[in-house]
């Protein structure tokens, strides 16, 4: 653009064009920017969310959460989470991602199957394995199916009141966050596996290489990119779950479900402790933004080798 | 004897995969059938009778809940917002995405790219301040209120991809449109607009899915019953009715049944539109 070359048809021309992105830019304004830069503002404030004035306290909501016992091991329990979601539901996704990729028969029924859970929302995935997980027992028989079949099949001693024992409480919810995630892993991870060209196998196969070969020279380096995708978006998931906490717990139990984002819930409309909890995003946003930087560098790094 | 050998070992390997895919289709879809079988018994024999196929259906639950346990509204407020919003969105990011493909103004670039940073950043507890902008917008608790958060939710990712997508569409129509004198606006309307159909589709299917399921904003924005969609209602109504597993089950139904009819009709533009993430990312 060229100052000399200012012309009122040209600024009416810039203005209409304009006008075709303006209500995207002033929705995404309002309803994203501002609250980007407010969730700043407020966690350096005390303010208890009904108030109209709120009072400046500097870096001392971040100071209280270095200290913070209980968000830490909120902190912990979402890397759990997510470390069984890595492992036990990206490798359940290749491995029957690659059994699908292949002529084989009811391939499509499979596909249509394994992405039936992650459609469902969240609450409706807590609400139904609660139930089955349900420890509590009438007229000496367990009501829950999962303790119903333990003790039905010769294994009463593995009944077991899931979701209120801290030891067994947070494996339940890992799992069932797989067996909500892993269809979804599986698309993506099929997806990739079908852009592979068929004829890399058939050279390999042609040089004398074994299905395991080409397992580990083709198909492996050709998906890393995708792997890494997968790998990124399963762990900015899994860190942040919550609904299903809130769902298959609830809250109240003590401390031994709480995740970063119920830790953030509670200090908001739990405590009305809004500074805090913007102090607690701010801080768990900066973690996310650092592990997925350090994944991207890490594939910058994977597809140059 | 050769042949015989490889034949076997495909028939041996053949079946151990298929038992694997078997095992792990069961157990997607066992759950939803349990759902389902529950939501048919009483309180009575739902505690005892532990039976696949219960002795006698009763389909009343469905009827008490979605009357007496409020469904009814629950299940229009889904689906009124789901509505709005994925017009919404559908307008909004195809008349952006278009001036971000096909128009120039200054500034172009770096909204657009505020757009797709927006995509890049997590931003967990940005209900936070944005419950405290609704606040002082006096747009809690009200329809609008929400219908506009959820819109500005699925915007980056719709805008994008439909750029994306008239990038790739040649300019010889909208050239020859043109010339015919069809105005800016007449031409994203009757040129790409249509044009753009499989990327539409892609969009309404997943902001339908994302708007349906949403749950968080639903439980800070809005605290009428009266205004609360399915997702926030089906915990109300398990904060109320804990012990009657029946009716809670009638209710997952109601939630879950519109959601997987509609995955079975679109979900071949669904794997459609997560493979090309796939690969884009």
């Amino acid at each position: 653009m060229n100052i000399n070359s200012f012309s009122w048809p040209r600024l009416q021309d810039n203005l209409k064009n304009f006008s075709f992105a303006f209500p995207a830019i002033i929705i995404f304004s309002i309803f994203y920017i501002y609250p980007f830069f407010d969730i700043f503002r407020l966690s350096f404030h005390q303010w208890n969310g009904i108030t109209p004035s709120m009072k400046y306290v500097g870096l001392q909501n971040f100071r209280e959460l270095m200290g913070d016992a209980v968000w830490w091991q909120a902190m912990g329990h979402a890397a759990y989470i997510t470390l069984i979601a890595l492992t036990f539901q990206n490798i359940l996704a290749f491995a029957l991602a690659l059994a699908c990729d292949r002529e084989i028969r009811m391939r499509r029924f499979y596909r249509v199957v394994f992405f039936i859970p992650p459609v469902l929302s969240e609450v409706v995935v807590g609400l139904i394995w609660q139930w089955i997980l349900y420890a509590g027992m009438q007229d000496g028989q367990h009501i829950g199916l999962l303790n119903y079949w333990l003790t039905q099949t010769g294994l009463p001693q593995l009944a077991h009141n899931w979701l209120s024992d801290p030891k067994t409480a947070l494996t339940c919810i890992a799992v069932v966050h797989c067996w909500k995630g892993f269809g979804w892993g599986f698309i993506m991870l099929l997806a990739g596996l079908q852009t592979i060209d068929r004829q890399l196998y058939e050279a390999a196969r042609v040089d004398g290489a074994n299905s395991w070969k080409l397992f580990t020279n083709v198909t492996v380096p050709m998906m890393v990119p995708v792997m890494l995708v997968v790998v990124i978006l399963t762990v900015l998931g899994s860190m942040q779950v919550f609904v299903l906490v809130l769902s298959m717990v609830g809250q109240g139990l003590g401390y031994h479900t709480e995740v970063p984002v119920t830790r953030i819930l509670a200090a908001m409309t739990g405590t009305n402790r809004f500074g805090y909890a913007c102090a607690m995003g701010v801080n768990f946003g900066v973690i996310l933004i650092m592990v997925s930087v350090a994944f991207k560098s890490l594939s910058g790094r994977l597809k140059q080798a | 004897m050769e042949t015989n050998r490889y034949v076997l070992e495909r028939t041996v390997k053949g079946f151990f995969v298929h038992a694997l895919l078997l095992v792990f289709s069961v157990t997607c879809l066992f759950p939803l059938f349990w759902m389902l079988r529950c939501a048919l018994m009483t309180n009575a024999t739902v505690f005892t009778d532990k039976s696949f196929i219960p002795g006698s259906l009763h389909f009343g639950n469905f009827a008490q809940a979605w009357t007496e346990g409020n469904f009814a509204v629950y299940f229009f407020n889904s689906l009124f917002y789901t509505t709005c919003v994925v017009v919404g969105i559908v307008l909004v990011a195809s008349l952006a995405a278009y001036a971000f493909s096909r128009l120039n103004f200054p500034g172009k670039n770096f909204f657009f790219y505020m757009f797709v940073a927006a995509m890049m950043i997590p931003l967990p507890g940005s209900f936070v301040p944005l419950y405290r902008l609704m606040t002082v917008l006096g747009l809690i608790n009200t329809r609008a209120g929400y219908i506009l958060c959820m819109i500005n939710v699925g915007l980056s990712m719709s805008i994008l991809l439909l750029k994306t997508f008239f990038d790739k569409m040649p300019p010889d129509l909208e050239d020859a449109a043109r010339i015919d004198g069809c105005s800016r606006l007449g031409i994203w309307r009757h040129v790409a607009l249509p044009l753009a159909r499989p990327a539409i589709a892609v969009i309404v299917i997943f902001n339908s899915l994302n708007v349906w399921n949403e749950y968080i904003l639903a439980t800070l924005l809005l605290n009428d019953k009266s205004l609360m969609p399915l997702q926030r209602g089906l915990m109300v109504f398990q904060g109320t009715h804990s012990v009657d597993y029946p009716l809670l089950m009638a209710g997952l139904t109601i939630a879950a049944i519109p959601i997987i009819v509609i995955y079975l009709a679109m979900q071949k533009h669904i794997v459609k539109g997560l493979s090309s993430g796939a690969i884009v990312g």
